[in-house]
Formats: C-alpha cells, structure tokens, sequence
C-alpha cells in the first residue's frame, strides 16, 4: 500500500530542495547578461570604469554561483534518489533533456565560469567578453533544457506507454521540443532570472547612491540594471499573460485552482480579484470580480468558458472508471495473457490508465474499487484551491509592484535625477526581496497546481516515490534543512559584506574605502 | 542504421566513457583536494594547489554530472535502482559534494586563518568521501546488491547501508582514494614547482604502492571468494527491457569468465598495474623531466580500473543478490530505441565539441603556479 507519511515527506523534501535551489538560479540567469553587457562596454569603449564594474558584480555573482551549483547537485541526484518509479516510469523521455542539459549546457556554463573569473590575465579582451558570452549561453541553455523536461511533466506529449516494459517511451522529440508549455515557461522564467538579476544591481546601486559613495560607478551600474530591468519586467508579464492562456488551453484544473472557479461561469469569465477559497463546500467566499478579464487572459476571447472544478470533477469521473477497466487489462497483459483482445482492450482504455491509478491510494488492486473509494479518487482529482489562489495573487502584486519600480527608476536615470529621488532609491532598495517573491510562489503556482500529477494525468505523485523507510527521509530532510540553513547563512554573510564594500573590494586604489584613512582600512584588509 | 543491440553496446561504451571523464578530470580535482592538507603548509602553499585547478573543477564536475544524467536517459532503471537502493550513500555523497563549490569560491575571500583552514578541511572531506564511496559502491556493485521488482516495476530494496561497508567493498573504497590521490599527485607534480611538487611527488609514490597493493588483492580476492553472475538463458540483446525474464546464477570466479573467453581483456588490468608503477617510478626518480608522462600514465591508469572492473561484470551493471533473475544488464535496462539513437547523436555532436573548448581553456590557463604569482593576484585568485 502506499505510505502517504512517506509521500508527503518525499514531497517535502523535494519542495524544500527545489525552492531552495532555485533562490540562486534566476541570479546565475541575470546576472550572467548583465556582466557581459557591462564588459561588452568595457571592450567597446576601453573604459576601465566597465571593467571594474565587470568584476565586482562579478564577485557578488561568484557568491552566489557557487551556491547555484552546489544545491543544483542535490536536484540531479533526487529523481533517482527520492523518485525512482519515477525515473523508471518516465526516465526514458525526461532523461533525455537532463543529460543534453549537461553535454549542452553545463559543460559550456562552468568551463567558462573558470575563465570568467580567473582568466583576465590570461585571454585578450575580445576572448574573455566571448567566453562571458559562452557563460551567459550555457546558463539560459540550462533553463531551457530543464525547462523542456519541466513542461513535459505539465503537459506530456510526444511520449506512448508501453505495457511491456511498464513505463513512458519518447515517439516524437520535436513534439516535446516545440511542447507549447514549455515555450512560455523558458521565456516566462528566464524573463524572471533578468528581472532578479536587475533588481538586484539596481537595489545594491541605490544604496551606494543613497550612502554617497562611488557615485560614477554605482550610476553607470543603475542605468544598466535599470534599462535591463525594464525590458525584462515587461516580457515577464506579458508572457505571464501568455503563459496563463497556456494553461488554460492544457491545464484546466490548474487555471480554475488559480482562478478560484469552483462553478463554471457563463463566458467571458470574470477575474477574482480576492476572495476565500473554501475545497469543502467548494465555494469562494466574499470574491471581488473583475468582469471579462478572465475570460480575455485564458480563452483569448469573449465567447469561451472557463471551466470550473466542479465540472472538471465530474469529467474526471467517468475517466477513472475507464481507468479501472485499463488497469485490469494491464494486469491480465503483465501476467503473461497478452491475447489480440486484451491488447486491444488495453489500448482502447489506456489513455485513462493515470486516472485508474488515482485509485491505488485507497486499494491496491483497482478493479475492485467501491464507490466510495472513486468518490474520493475524483475528490483527489484536483489540488487544494486556496494556496494556489493566493501565491498566484503574490507573484502577480509583485509583478505590479516591479513594474512601476522600474518604470520610475528608468524615467528618472533617463533625466539624469536619479541622485535627487531618495524616496524612490529607498524604495528600490526595499523592493531587492520581491523578484524572489514573485518567483518562488510562480514555481508554487505552476508545480502544486500540477497536484496530484506528478505526470500530468498519466502518473500521480504518490506513486512517483522511492521504496523508503519514513525515517530514512526524515533523516535526510532534517539534514537538508540544517545543512541548507548554514549554507544560507554562510552565503548571506559574504554577500552582504562585500556588497557593503562595494567596489573597493577590487583593490584598485580607486574605490571608497581605499581612499580613507585607517580606521576603514581594517575592513579593506580583511576583504579579498 | 544501428540495430538495437549495437545501439545497447554503444550506450554501454558511452556511460564507460563518461565515467572515465569523470574520473581522470573531476578525480584529479579529488585527489587534489585529498593531498591539499599535505603537500602545502603555509596559506600562500595552499592557495597554489587550490589555483592548480581553480579554473577547471567546476568543469570537471560536470563529467560526474552528466554521467549521472546519461544514465538516467540511456539507462533508467539503472538509475532509480542504484540511486535509491544507496540511499545513504548517496546522500553522504551529495552533502560531502555541497563543500567543494563553496570551499573553492569562498576560501580566499576572507583573510581570517580560521576561516581558511575550515574551508581546507571542508575541501579535503568533500574530497575524499565521494571517492571512498564511489569505490564503495564499486565494490558492492562486484558483490551484488539485494533488490527485486514487482509486477508494475516497483523496485524493492533490502540491504541496509552498514552492510555496504564489508571487507571487499572497503578494499575498492582503498583502491578508489589511493587511484585519485595518484592522480592529484601526479598533477600537482607537473604544475607546482618547489617544496609543494617535491611533497607531491613523495605522496605519489606512497598512492601508488598502496593502489597497486589494494589492486591486486581485489583481484586475488575476485578470483577466489567472490561469486560472479552469469547469464545462463532468457536474455536477448536485442529485446525490449524486461529485466526480469532471464534466467540468472552465481558461481565463484565468475567475474574472470570474460577474461578467460577474451584474453586480450588481460591487458586491461596489467597495463593498469604498469602504469600505475610507471607513475611511481617516475615520481621517485624523474618528477621533473618527465611530470607530464606521469600525469599521462596515472590517467591511463584510472581509465583502465574502470575498464577492468566493467569488461569483469559485462553485461550485467547492478546485480542483485538477492533476486539474481532480477539483475540489471546492458542488454534489458535500457531506454527504448528510440530514446537511445536520439541520444547517441547528441552525443556525437557535442562531446568533440566539449573535448575541445576544455582543451582550448586548458592551454590558455597552462602555467606552473606558483607562490609569487599568487602573492601578486592575491584578490583575484582562489
Ligand atoms: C530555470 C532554470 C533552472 C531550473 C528550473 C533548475 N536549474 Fe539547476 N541550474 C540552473 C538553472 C536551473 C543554472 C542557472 O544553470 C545553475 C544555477 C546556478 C548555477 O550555478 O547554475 C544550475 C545549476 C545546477 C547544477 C550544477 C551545474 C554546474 O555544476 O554547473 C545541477 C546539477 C542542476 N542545476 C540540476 C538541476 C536539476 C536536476 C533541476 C530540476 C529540478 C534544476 N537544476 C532546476
Ligand atoms: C527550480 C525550480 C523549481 C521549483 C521551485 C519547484 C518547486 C516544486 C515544488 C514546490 C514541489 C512540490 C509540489 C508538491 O508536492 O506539492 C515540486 C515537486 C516536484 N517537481 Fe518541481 N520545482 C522546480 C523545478 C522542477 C523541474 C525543472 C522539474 C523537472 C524537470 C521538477 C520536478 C518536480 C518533481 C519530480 C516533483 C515531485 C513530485 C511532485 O510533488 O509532483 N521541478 N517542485
Ligand atoms: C504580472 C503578471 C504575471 C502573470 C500573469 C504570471 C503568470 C504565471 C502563470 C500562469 C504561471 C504558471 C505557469 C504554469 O503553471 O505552467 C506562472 C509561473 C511562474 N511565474 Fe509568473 N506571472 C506574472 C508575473 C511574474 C513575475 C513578476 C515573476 C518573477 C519575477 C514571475 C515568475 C514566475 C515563475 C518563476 C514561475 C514558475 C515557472 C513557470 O511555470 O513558468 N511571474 N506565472
């Protein structure tokens, strides 16, 4: 039987390692473009003001890759560690993009990560803006393999199972290359990673600015991030945009979680603004409605429905009846009875077979099911509502937020009175937590919502797990969280102390501190 | 176009290959870390040593990285088995991993001698546990493991992570420290120069007596005490991957069986043996003429340990003890066709590819390091 003790812990862990790798991720993915436009101007124009400024986002960058890396290790390991019916399952499509990931990928990231911080004296110019350029590359060609792997998951095309070896076999890579879901979802959080990376050198510039200090470097590093910044909060929420009209067209259950609709509403759907979902009575208390944008964001049109949940339930329940009816046949094939009926029997029901499996929580056998037991499978059918409503609403507020900040900052840079506007620099500084904010709750969004499918209708997450002890997971999930902990904190400490320094941190002699009189040059001395 | 047998011979050649990556480039990096406490006393010493590789080992790991990747695409079942079955170790594994990015990033940038020192144990520990139990693993591997599958391809597994440390396992885990400690050795040798090169070279030698001496007694021990697996009927190359269909027993000595059908197998182990000697030899006699034929010979010598160790179990890749029917092959755990001559074209592109820009940043970064260049970049080296 299952261990649901098990599977929530496996869940955790998972969660809590994801979450955790991915607070230093979309940084690599911005701040990597960000330093080679900086030592793009540097080659260009051959002031050295650009390479300093190269090198000291670089250090800050440096700090956090380190981390990037170590905690993505953990990510490549637990599939097979923590998920293994799931790497059997569906190793033989989902593998493919992670190892291209590695040949085409991170092989180009972290060997050029060498040259970009030890290779200065060593490449001429133009060769090390292009092995920052490679960098810069292999880092969005990560996310963009991951990213695949990730979208097939939410929507698993391209791929047929195959009774006789018991698992998902790729038929088409072009169809999981071009998988609609996981084009918006590249775009969508590289556009995120920019907008962090930008975020965070336009934060770390205004406190320079605020403390006024390095005036000319930490400006030129504003209108960088600035102009950047902008750019990049634009597409992400355009393509936010197009990513819940993605949704809508594959992830039904996923967008009526988002959108709190337990009743289907008569086309064009309104939005909810705020509200409190409720999965018991399956109603959304005290919602304020925006009528028609709904409609418009996921259907593209006026005339369409959103389909509500409890229609969804409905239509997941004749499914998990066919599943039943897949289920035995897939027995009667595994037990050596593979006539010309029951493969045909089989084929004709295994589209369902995922739903048949939402019923091995309640009954190892499935065919066997009672009634009561499919009521509560199609109860399963979809995730809880209300964390799903409100991180949604988080990342969306802090989208806004984000916008008018970099609207501002890219308005005033541009009439060069950006010294002048304190409130707006404090404010900016306030706004360095929101990009991760805002990421965070979209990875909630996009994976909870994906609930109970740890493969979209076809395998549910607490089928996915290893064969482990509880206590085997609780000593590695209390492992994680103290190691991680440390980590953080070890990472936090440098990254403050020398974003404090600022520029001097290069010891060039032409920075702040390097220029005071003793009592700060202790904090110069300490500092590499 | 490639049937589905060759294509299974390939992808069995090609995991071999990426795990001979792993080990001569992210193996060099560990035994440079092993000997890091060693061969270098003063600050300015360690910073040269960890400079020796500071540009690469980021790199370098991606070898281990994308030869676990490649497993989980060509070889699934391979991966979801050994990585959950080791459960523990691969956790000991994967936290001892976590020190090496941050010790090699964070070290240096904080002039405080206590600092640095607990960064240089943290490098020397996320050094040596992976290689200890990687060489465990090995030696559990050669033994078989206790698992078995139900009839929905669950896999189950029984052993418990004490019984991984048995007498043999312990032996590979000596083989495996004392092969990278070789091999950082000889790396040190060729790019330090002074006392760091002369302690280096001495460390060598002593890896390399204790390599040979720990090499061939797994060898004896194969001969002797430990059951191989032998496939007796019900497994077709070129059949789907059922791994559950064949017919499987153990028979002591069994591992040698390939070699006697093929003696030519023989020369894997011997020139393995040679090399490392060569190494030695070398290191005692000419570390400085020769460092680079050194360096050569010891990664010939880390390339041949595992080729020895995977023509000793072909086709069999995780054997289980406890249900040897059950056992995983090159033959039937495998990714469907499909999957693996898409995969084998990627492959073909991209690793010329990557041998050639590691090689181009290799020369670039191509120098002796030494304590007055390191005194001279002291805020931008590691
Ligand atoms: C959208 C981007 C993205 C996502 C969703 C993930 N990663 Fe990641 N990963 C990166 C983007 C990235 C990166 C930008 O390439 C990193 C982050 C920081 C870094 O140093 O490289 C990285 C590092 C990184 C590394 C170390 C690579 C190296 O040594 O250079 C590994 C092994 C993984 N990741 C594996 C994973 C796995 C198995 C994931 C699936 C759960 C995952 N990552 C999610
Ligand atoms: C790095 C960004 C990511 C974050 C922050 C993230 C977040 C999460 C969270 C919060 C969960 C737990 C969901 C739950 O159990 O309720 C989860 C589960 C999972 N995610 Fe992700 N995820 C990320 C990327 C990915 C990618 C790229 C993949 C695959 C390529 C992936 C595969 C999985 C799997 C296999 C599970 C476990 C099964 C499950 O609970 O559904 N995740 N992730
Ligand atoms: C303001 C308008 C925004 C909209 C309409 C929007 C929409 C969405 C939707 C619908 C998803 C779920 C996609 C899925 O499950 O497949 C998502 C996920 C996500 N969002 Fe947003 N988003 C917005 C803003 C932002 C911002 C400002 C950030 C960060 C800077 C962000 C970062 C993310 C991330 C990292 C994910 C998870 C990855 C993914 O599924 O694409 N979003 N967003």
């Amino acid at each position: 039987m299952i261990n649901e003790t098990l599977v929530e812990l496996s869940r955790w862990q998972f969660a809590i390692t994801a979450l955790f790798h991915f607070l230093f991720v979309p940084l690599t993915i911005g701040m990597t473009w960000i330093l080679f436009i900086m030592e793009a101007v540097f080659v260009m124009t051959g002031r050295e003001i650009y390479r300093d400024m190269t090198k000291f986002w670089g250090k800050l960058f440096g700090i956090n890759f380190a981390i990037g890396v170590a905690t993505g290790l953990t990510m490549e390991f637990e599939f097979g560690t923590n998920w293994s019916y799931y790497s059997h399952y569906v190793g033989d499509v989902f593998g493919a993009p992670l190892a291209i990931e590695g040949l085409m990928a991170f092989f180009l990231e972290s060997t050029f990560v060498g040259m970009f911080f030890l290779g200065w004296d060593r490449l001429s110019r133009k060769q090390h803006l292009a092995g920052t350029l490679l960098m810069a590359l292999g880092t969005n060609f990560s996310a963009l393999w991951i990213l695949i792997a990730n979208g097939w998951m939410q929507n698993p095309i391209g791929a047929e199972f195959n009774y006789q070896t018991m698992r998902m076999e790729l038929v088409s890579f072009s169809e999981i290359l071009l998988n609609p879901v996981a084009q918006v979802k590249f775009i969508h959080t590289v556009a995120a990673g920019y907008v962090a990376g930008s975020m965070f050198v336009l934060s770390i510039s205004s406190y320079y600015i605020l403390k006024g200090r390095d005036l000319a470097f930490a400006k030129r590093s504003f209108s960088v991030a600035a102009g950047f910044g902008l750019a990049s909060i634009f597409s992400v929420i355009l393509l936010g945009d197009e990513s819940g009209y993605e949704v809508g067209e594959v992830q039904r259950v996923k967008l009526a979680a988002i959108e709190a609709e337990y009743h289907t509403e008569p086309a064009p759907a309104a939005f909810t603004l705020i509200g409190l979902p409720n999965d018991d009575d399956m109603e959304t208390h005290y919602a304020i409605k925006i009528p028609y944008v709904m409609g418009i964001i996921a259907t593209r049109s006026l005339a369409e429905q959103v389909i509500g949940l409890r229609d969804l339930q409905k239509e997941h329940e004749p499914r998990i009846r066919n599943g039943m009816i897949a289920y035995g046949f897939l027995q009667k094939l595994r037990n050596g009875e593979e006539t010309p009926e029951n493969i045909a029997g089989f084929n004709a029901t295994k589209q369902d077979l995922g739903y048949g499996l939402l019923l091995k929580r309640y009954t190892e056998k499935v065919v066997d099911a009672t009634e009561a037991q499919i009521k509560m499978a199609v109860k399963d059918s979809t995730p809880p509502v209300a964390p799903i409503f409100f991180a949604f609403r988080l990342m969306v507020g802090s989208g806004m937020v984000m916008l008018i900040l970099f609207i501002l900052a890219f308005y005033f840079n541009a009439r060069r009175q950006i010294e002048t506007k304190r409130w707006l620099l404090k404010a900016i500084l306030l706004a360095l937590p929101l990009p991760w904010v805002a990421i965070e709750t979209g990875w909630f969004v996009a994976e909870f919502g994906r609930q109970p499918w740890a493969i979209s209708e076809i395998l549910p997450t607490f089928m996915a797990t290893s064969d482990l002890a509880v206590s085997d997971v609780i000593l590695s999930l209390s492992a994680f969280v103290t190691v991680y902990i440390v980590m953080f904190i070890i990472e936090m400490w440098l990254m403050i102390r020398f974003a404090k320094m600022g520029p001097s941190a290069l010891h060039t002699g032409r920075y702040h501190f390097e220029n005071l009189s003793d009592d700060s040059s202790s904090l110069r001395q300490s500092n590499s | 176009m490639l049937d589905y047998e060759t294509l299974k011979f390939c992808w069995w050649l090609i995991i071999g290959f990426l795990f001979i990556g792993f080990v001569v480039t992210d193996g060099m990096d560990m035994g440079v870390g092993g000997l890091l406490l060693f061969v270098a006393k003063t600050d300015l010493e360690r910073r040269v040593v960890i400079n020796t590789v500071g540009p690469h080992w980021d790199g370098n790991q991606v070898w281990f990285i994308t030869a676990a990747a490649a497993l989980f695409a060509a070889w699934p079942m391979v991966y979801a088995t050994a990585f959950s079955g080791f459960y523990f170790a691969m956790m000991l594994t994967l936290f001892a991993l976590f020190l090496r990015p941050l010790a090699f990033d964070y070290r240096s940038k904080i002039e405080s001698t206590r600092w640095r020192f607990n960064w240089d144990r943290a490098l020397f520990v996320g050094s040596m546990v992976p290689a200890l139990v990687f060489g465990i693993a090995f030696g559990n591997l050669l033994q078989g493991v206790p698992f078995s599958f139900d009839e929905l391809m669950r896999v189950t597994y029984t052993g418990s992570f004490l019984a991984l440390f048995n007498p043999f396992a312990l032996l590979s885990g000596v083989v495996s420290v004392s092969m990278l400690l070789l091999h950082g050795a000889t790396w040190l040798n060729m790019r330090t120069e002074g006392d760091i090169a002369k302690r280096s070279a001495k460390a060598g030698q002593l890896a390399a007596a204790v390599m040979l001496s720990a090499f061939a007694i797994c060898g004896v021990m194969i001969a002797q005490s430990i059951d191989g697996f032998v496939v007796v009927s019900g497994l077709d190359p070129s059949g789907l991957a059922q791994p559950t269909k064949k017919i499987v027993e153990l028979s002591r000595g069994a591992w040698l069986n390939n070699f006697n059908n093929m003696p030519l197998l023989w020369l894997s182990p011997i020139i393995s043996l040679l090399m490392a000697l060569l190494a030695a030899l070398i290191l005692r006699f000419a570390a400085n003429r020769f460092a680079g034929i050194a360096f050569m010979a010891s990664a010939l010598n880390c390339a041949l340990v595992i080729v020895t160790a995977a023509s000793a179990m072909f086709p069999f890749v995780l054997p289980s003890i406890s249900f040897p029917n059950h056992s995983l092959t090159m033959w039937d755990s495998v990714s469907s066709e499909y999957t693996l001559r898409l995969m084998l074209v990627v492959v073909a592109i991209f690793i010329p590819i990557i041998i050639t820009y590691t090689a181009w940043c290799y020369r670039r970064m191509w120098r002796t390091v030494t304590v007055q260049e390191i005194e001279q970049h002291s805020h931008t080296a590691y």
